[in-house]
């Protein structure tokens, strides 16, 4: 080994710095068309039942060492590999003239066929037939084993992309770092890394062509992948990684960037079990208070009283901090079973968020009386926002209807443009304004967030939907009330200081994202947050001004 | 032709795990094995593919069949493995 050093860059998805030998994940293999027998079938059994062994033993012998779950999964797969119901079935169709892998794929669709019949559990289990026919057959033809590497050592696994398939006995023992050369900030390979807390890199073009055994450093942070680095360069990038780490220890409570400027951090909540798990947080309250599980599956609309206990329940929890409540975002994608809601052909478009007040006005006057009577004597500062908003008249009317129910302050979201483009007269009347960054994207793009067909138009760095969110913050500035960003881009501690540097007030997260985003928030003054913000909306694409941002924070944490 | 019934002892059924374990006590017994629900058709016990489109669940009955030198007691172990709740011997 001991090649040149190659610097390639990708999207960090997963914080951390990890230094180790690749192992490459093989794409499964493809099967020659009109592939004929090689030679004397019983030579050709006897290569079957050797690869058979072959694929029986890795299994059996990764099962020995993966974690809980995955056992049961190796363990079962072994199994398959090693059944002589299988072996007959594939050893009859080579000695009736069929070509070895194409014995195997056939013997194993017969089976396949049986457990999608039965459907359930045994449906999930026809991928892992899949996995063992890619096995034996790779075997079979002489190429490498397709599926997660098996090595003595933790490794970089590098992959072309993974599927849910490859991650299923992904475990963090053995993936010192994931780098995957397609994929986006959202793709599975991103969610899976960070729920293991496993260092990843996705997007990294020119990756795949690294040989196996090489020796790379991932940076899952600033996307940075270097192949055989100098131990220069791991001791720098280890050493940024350290300033990090240790700002996530030495910092908590409430959000300060390095020159004391506040942004307040607070958190998203869902869920009735939520309500109490989020009071443990250290955050200065809740940004984002989904309404939805209250309303959703039931067959008649929540009393006023059944609504007070569950808000009182969140304000108790949450006393002397602020909490900002959501009214209902029903509509066609989340219909209520108690309301008639008209079949649309674009519900995403359609009578959704705040727009259901026109023909639910009731519905909306209980929620804000229920809200209103479980603030008072709460000690909790109750705010609460109307979901997307499109003209300063839904969010006069929104305002006008709290102040009546003796809510203080009441606000919109901004989730379409027109709200963002027009947040100046917004704040005319409404007390705050509240940026959602999922929704934003999917109208700014005109891209549906469900699909996602072309996912780097929704990531969250897109200059279009910066720009957006920098004029919604400087409407609020101008008019000296609050603009906080609640929703996904709020999680990505290097987006928070994007936002910061726009004069957002608060940022809104799930809990688990606190410390980190509060760490990299308290390494920056508020000019660099602001030059920040300046690179990110001069760029022309969300890859690009992610690249840049994370450069030039980079090397403000050099030396 | 010896057989013997037994009810299935894992809360996951006779998947996953316990069919593994199922499939190697069968394939581990000194005679063949055949295994089926009441009035199905019978299948190789050592086959865990078999073994799984049996679809059985736990509390299901199950008929075991073998014949030949210590069928009885290879019957009787392989029973045993099948009533055995695999999950709660996990935790």
């Amino acid at each position: 080994m001991g090649g040149p050093a190659v610097h390639l860059k990708g999207i960090g998805v997963s914080p951390g710095v990890v230094v180790g030998r690749v192992a490459k994940l093989s794409p499964p293999p493809v099967l020659p068309a009109g592939l004929a027998p090689d030679g004397d079938p019983e030579t050709e059994v006897q290569r079957t039942r050797q690869a058979l062994s072959r694929v029986r033993d890795e299994l059996g012998e990764r099962s020995a060492h993966a974690a809980s779950v995955a056992v049961d999964v190796l363990a079962a797969q072994a199994a398959m590999a090693a059944d002589p119901v299988l072996a007959a079935s594939i050893f009859g169709k080579i000695r009736d003239g069929e070509a070895a892998p194409t014995a195997v794929k056939d013997a194993l669709a017969a089976f396949r066929e049986q457990l999608l019949s039965i459907g359930g559990y045994l449906a999930e289990r026809a991928a892992d037939l899949d996995d063992i026919g890619n096995r034996v057959i790779s075997v079979l033809l002489g190429l490498p084993m397709p599926g997660l590497p098996i090595r003595d050592e933790p490794f970089v696994l590098l992959a072309q992309d993974l599927a849910p398939a490859d991650t299923a006995t992904l475990d963090a023992s053995s993936v010192l770092a994931i780098v995957t050369e397609q994929g986006g900030p959202t793709s599975h390979t991103a969610i899976i890394a960070k729920s293991l807390g496993i260092p990843a890199v996705v997007a990294c073009k020119g990756a795949f062509a690294v040989e196996d055994g090489a020796r790379m450093l991932v940076d899952g942070m600033s996307g940075a992948v270097v192949t055989e680095p100098t131990e220069e360069e791991v001791s720098d990038r280890v050493g940024r990684l350290a300033r990090r780490r240790a700002a996530v220890t030495e910092y908590s409570g409430p959000g300060r960037l390095a020159d004391g400027s506040r942004i307040q951090l607070l958190v998203n909540v869902g869920t009735s079990a939520d309500i109490e798990r989020a009071g443990h947080a250290d955050c200065e309250g809740v940004g984002l208070f989904r309404t939805e599980f209250l309303f959703l599956d039931r067959s008649s609309a929540p009393g006023v009283q059944e609504q007070r206990g569950t808000y009182r329940r969140l304000f108790e929890s949450f006393s002397g901090r602020k909490v900002v409540v959501r009214t209902l975002d029903a509509g066609a994608d989340k219909p209520l079973a108690f309301a008639r809601m008209a079949d649309e052909p674009n519900p995403a478009l359609g009578m959704r968020g705040y727009r259901t007040a026109r023909y639910l006005p009731d519905l909306l006057e209980d929620q804000l009386r229920a809200i209103s009577r479980a603030a008072m004597g709460s000690g909790t500062d109750v705010w609460v926002m109307a979901p997307m908003v499109a003209t300063p008249a839904e969010a006069a009317e929104f305002a006008k209807r709290a102040h009546e129910l003796g809510l203080p302050l009441a606000g919109a979201m901004v989730e379409v443009p027109a709200a963002a483009l027009r947040a100046d007269h917004l704040l005319r009347t409404a007390d705050f304004l509240s940026i959602g960054t999922n929704d934003l994207s999917q109208y700014t793009y005109a891209m549906d967030r469900e699909t996602g067909a072309i996912p780097e138009l929704l990531d969250p760095w897109q200059p279009a939907l910066l720009e957006l969110v920098r004029l919604t913050a400087a409407a609020g500035r101008r008019a000296d009330k609050p603009v906080g960003v609640c929703g996904e881009a709020a999680s990505d501690p290097q987006l928070a200081v994007v936002f910061a540097g726009m004069g957002v007030t608060s940022l809104s997260m799930a809990p688990v994202s606190l410390a980190e985003v509060r760490a990299e928030l308290s390494l920056y003054t508020y000019a660099q947050c602001r030059r920040a913000a300046e690179m990110a909306l001069s760029e022309q694409d969300g890859e690009s001004a992610r690249a840049v941002v994370g450069a030039y924070l980079d090397s403000l944490l050099a030396g | 032709m010896p057989e013997i019934h037994a009810i299935v002892g894992s809360t996951v059924g006779l998947h996953a795990r316990p069919a593994a374990l199922f499939a190697a006590a069968a394939a581990a017994a000194p005679v063949p094995i055949s295994i089926c629900k009441p009035g199905g058709e019978p299948v190789d016990a050592r086959s865990i593919l078999s073994v799984l489109t049996l679809d059985a669940r736990c509390g299901d009955e199950l008929i075991l069949t073998a014949e030949g030198p210590g069928a009885e007691e290879a019957l009787a172990s392989v029973a045993s493995v099948l009533e055995t709740n695999h999950d709660q011997a996990e935790a």
